[in-house]
């Protein structure tokens, strides 16, 4: 669990958005999807990735992956600077890093057999693997992910959701890779089935000592899987530290408003809890609000807030919050 | 929440299996295509046309360019189409003439020289319609897959091609070069890609946005592989419909340029031709116009019932 795998230092993203109608060389509107985020992941570690829509989870992980060009900061593979890579290194890292997909189906191409599907990453990586191997270690992968390894020969849209899932994850585990991206893998699946595929990438993870990011916006989910938890919010890490930490004594008030947003399956305890909901909806990305983004519609904003962005500083072992104010939310809510 | 173990969940899959023959969603156009009858039928009046133009010259009792004294001079009473023959007209039995469709004005045998003709206008129409799917297909899917300055480009010098009056140009090489069948088909070939290039990039640009071809991207896949496999086989069903709709617009410009007296070159002909000719002489020889019209406009007929049946049957969603 100690050694570094992945560090993501001082991240930014921005997308450029043309104006409508505008001439071809005026100035863009400049979205800033994620602002200078700061990721540590360890070897074997979970780390899961929650925030509301549009907090920027999904553009960290693709620039991590690399589908995404940075505007700055540094990923640090291993203490190497992907962003510093060739186009041809970086292709070539892809088989150290692969991603899982939210919607299952959209993920497969619609033209292409299972086994076609599973073996590109192999032919991509490994194309002194003769055919016949190929096969074999498509059906092995097959059949480690619980599907039945002669349907290497069908198509996806025959599959369920699920089974489209698993084949996702054979896809992404076939070249063997060190850290596995999974970006919302369970959304748009069924509750049973969620529960069957995150019970799958638990074992396999064990089973091949992987890394895992996991972007989720169930708190429950996430928290059943992560060793560690950051929560993101406008492209903003607000909170980072260890799952039970971040989910037993959240610091931030947002994370806390988050938790609390999660339904207690007891119809008592759900009515007689305390929930701060949160006034307003998510500020525009492309003009957030200065000094702390989530001030606007914080219970303990004050006026300072709007000054400089808060950073992140210790609320307990591992557990760093970027609130200055974090030990005061307890007294304002329990006040209200 | 209940927890399946993974070892279980092999067996509820087992179950859940899809039965029956892999279902490819080409297997499933086929099927969706062969239901629909006028389609079909338009297949089967196209390969018969096909046939026609290939198995023709063993049928033909003449050349293209041989005269028939024995008709010429009197065409209009001579000169029709043999299975008509009787007592009432002069017209000769087939089995002294074999001029199945009769002759043209200078009284060359009609049968050979239709059959010739379909050869040119399908060959035209073909060729068209294949450069257009080549060319258009890689040079669209490049474009809208780079995106960015290399896109903006590529589509420019497509608009700049299209805005130049193509039948001028064409007419201009065909005048400066001379008439012949490869200055056509370079004439056909030269703008017959860009509607498809255009329809190529515009689908591109959705397909490059799609989960799977992201996730080809992530596994680090080359860019050129992406588009071989990945873009273009999702673009083919658009690709095809349009191709097929293309052959007969394709056939329309040769036959419009021969009409024009320009095209092919005597004794070649094509149906462009034929029609031009059998429209000077439709007073006193109608069936120079009908025979080769007949084959022109169910030829074209077919191939847009063709390609409504190809699009229905390819993509069921934008119907």
């Amino acid at each position: 669990m100690s050694e570094t795998l992945l560090r993501v230092e001082k991240l930014d993203v921005t997308f450029a958005i043309p104006k409508r109608g505008a001439l071809p060389w005026t100035k863009p509107h400049y979205l800033q999807a994620v602002s200078k985020a700061d990721l540590t992941l360890a070897r074997g570690e979970t780390l899961g990735l929650v925030g509301e829509s549009g907090s920027g989870k999904s553009t960290l992980a693709r620039a991590i992956v690399g589908t995404i060009r940075p505007a700055g900061g540094r990923v640090l593979w291993r203490g190497q600077d992907l962003t510093q890579y060739t186009p041809a290194q970086r292709r070539a890292h892809g088989r150290h890093v692969q991603m899982i997909f939210q919607d299952p189906l959209a993920a497969l191409n619609p033209r292409m057999n299972v086994g076609q599907i599973i073996a590109e990453p192999l032919a991509t990586h490994r194309p002194e693997i003769g055919a016949t191997d190929r096969r074999r270690r498509v059906g092995e992968m097959m059949e480690r992910v619980g599907l039945l390894p002669n349907l290497q020969n069908r198509y996806p849209h025959e599959f369920s959701g699920g089974q489209c899932q698993r084949i996702g994850i054979a896809r992404a585990l076939i070249t063997e890779p060190e850290l596995v991206i999974c970006d919302e893998p369970v959304s748009a699946l069924d509750v049973s089935v969620q529960a069957q595929v995150v019970n799958l990438l638990g074992a396999l993870q064990k089973e091949m000592g992987l890394s895992l990011i996991f972007i989720a916006h169930d708190l429950s989910v996430v928290r059943h899987v992560s060793n560690r938890i950051s929560v993101m919010y406008l492209g903003r890490i607000m909170e980072t530290g260890p799952a039970a930490a971040v989910t037993a004594t959240p610091a931030h008030p947002y994370t806390r408003a988050l938790i609390s947003s999660v339904p207690i399956p007891d119809p008592k305890l759900e009515k007689s809890r305390h929930r701060p909901i949160l006034k307003g909806e998510l500020p525009s990305p492309m003009n957030p609000p200065s000094g702390c983004v989530f001030r606007t519609r914080c219970p303990i904003a004050r006026e300072s807030c709007a000054e400089a962005r808060p950073p992140l500083e210790p609320a307990g072992p591992k557990h760093d919050v970027a609130c200055p104010y974090h030990d005061e939310v307890e007294a304002v809510e329990t006040a209200k | 929440m209940a927890m399946f173990a993974t070892g279980t969940a092999a067996e509820t899959l087992a179950q859940s299996a899809p039965m029956g023959p892999p279902r490819s969603l080409w297997a499933d156009a086929r099927a969706r295509f062969f239901r629909n009858r006028a389609a079909v039928a338009s297949l089967i009046v196209l390969g018969l046309v096909a046939a026609f133009a290939l198995f023709g010259p063993l049928v033909a009792r003449h050349s293209i360019e041989t005269i028939d004294w024995a008709i010429l001079g009197n065409v209009d009473e001579a000169g029709g189409p043999c299975f008509l023959s009787g007592p009432d007209n002069e017209i000769p039995p087939c089995s002294d003439s074999g001029h199945y469709f009769g002759t043209d004005a200078q009284a060359r045998d009609l049968f050979a020289r239709t059959v010739q003709g379909t050869q040119i206008s399908l060959m035209v129409g073909v060729v068209g319609a294949l450069i257009a799917v080549v060319v258009g297909t890689l040079y669209g899917a490049i474009s809208g897959y780079f995106g960015g300055r290399l896109d903006n480009v590529m589509m420019r010098i497509v608009d700049i091609l299209m805005s130049i009056p193509y039948m001028f140009v064409l007419i201009l090489l065909l005048v400066v070069f001379g008439r012949s069948i490869l200055m056509l088909f370079v004439g056909i070939g030269l703008i017959s890609w860009l509607d498809m290039a255009r329809i190529a990039r515009g689908q591109t640009l959705s397909l490059r946005e799609k989960e799977f071809v992201e996730a080809a991207i992530a596994t680090g896949v080359h860019p050129f592989r992406i588009i071989l496999r990945h873009i273009v086989p999702n673009l083919l069903g658009v690709v095809i419909v349009y191709a097929t709709l293309l052959v007969p617009s394709m056939i329309i410009y040769e036959s419009f340029i021969s009409f024009l007296g320009l095209g092919v070159q005597e004794p070649l002909t094509s149906w462009g031709a034929l029609i031009n000719e059998g429209a000077d002489q439709m007073r006193q020889g109608l069936w120079m116009l009908l025979v080769p019209l007949f084959f022109f406009v169910v030829s074209l007929f077919s191939f847009f019932f063709l390609g409504d049946g190809l699009r229905d049957a390819l993509d069921p969603k934008d119907r």
